[in-house]
């Protein structure tokens, strides 16, 4: 019934190589957000996994605290969404190059 | 192959599936829906790995509290029409290239130096909930506090950025 851990930790990397090329080609910021949130939960997969693996429930603790921190960048990340496009009246990433206007 | 294992590879390939389907999509709403999908089987998989807490506590946060602030969002501010990818070939193509270099790269180096199997554990005498409580208010009180404080802090932040200027 036990998993090979290989197979997991191979989930986990194909969940970080999705994250990381839905950041790199998408243009619209509140994809690339979710993009990273997948990036998150693939380390959290790897976690758990590892805690499994040597019985120790650290690695699900660190996960908890994983979705906490996640919670609150999203929760910041939108706010800055939310200013962005009240100024700016876009989403796109290719639109939102001047620091100051 | 047991159906244990089976049943793993049916949530895996449905977390890659919604994985997929979320970088693609061109309506951010489908991109969301198929995310909780992907959480949803994810949860699933801590269930397999015998993570009942973690498995709560992703469906209440990622699924139900997250997402739904990410579509919130969505509605808010989509108001554009989907429109055609705008990098060109070579950033399209050095984008995937590299994260492909990077994915077969750790990718050798999981199944070069995998873990032995785990060792069956005997079931505990408490179950998995009781166990993180435990640890959680008693070794980690300390991260668990600071956690709670970055949440005030982040919430603050949000409200600050996000009210309407006056």
């Amino acid at each position: 019934m036990a998993i090979p851990p290989e197979h997991l930790l191979i989930l986990s990397l194909i969940l970080v190589a999705i994250g990381i090329t839905g950041v790199l080609i998408r243009r619209n910021v509140i994809i690339i957000l979710m993009s990273i949130e997948l990036i998150l939960n693939a380390a959290n997969i790897n976690f758990v996994t590892f805690s499994r693996q040597w019985n120790n429930l650290v690695g699900q603790i660190f996960g908890v605290f994983n979705i906490t921190v996640a919670a609150a960048e999203v929760a910041v990340g939108l706010a800055i969404v939310i200013a962005l496009f009240r100024n700016r009246e876009t989403v796109n990433v290719d639109e939102m190059n001047l620091m100051k206007w | 192959m047991n159906l244990g294992l089976l049943v793993f590879y049916f949530f895996a390939a449905l977390a890659v599936v919604g994985g997929l389907m979320m970088v693609t999509r061109k309506n951010a709403v489908h991109s969301a829906v198929y995310l909780v999908l992907t959480f949803i089987a994810i949860a699933a998989i801590y269930v397999l790995l015998g993570a009942e807490f973690l498995f709560a506590v992703q469906v209440l946060v990622y699924a139900g509290g997250i997402m739904v602030l990410f579509l919130f969002v969505i509605m808010l501010v989509n108001l554009e029409e989907p429109r055609r990818y705008s990098g060109g070939r070579l950033h399209l193509g050095l984008s995937a290239g590299l994260t492909l270099i990077l994915f077969g790269m750790l990718a050798v180096v999981f199944v070069k130096d995998a873990p032995p199997a785990a060792a069956v554990a005997a079931s505990p005498a408490e179950g998995n909930l009781q166990l993180v409580g435990a640890l959680l208010y008693q070794n980690y009180l300390i991260p668990f506090e600071v956690v709670s404080l970055l949440l005030l802090v982040a919430m603050i932040g949000a409200i600050v950025l996000g009210r309407p200027r006056a």
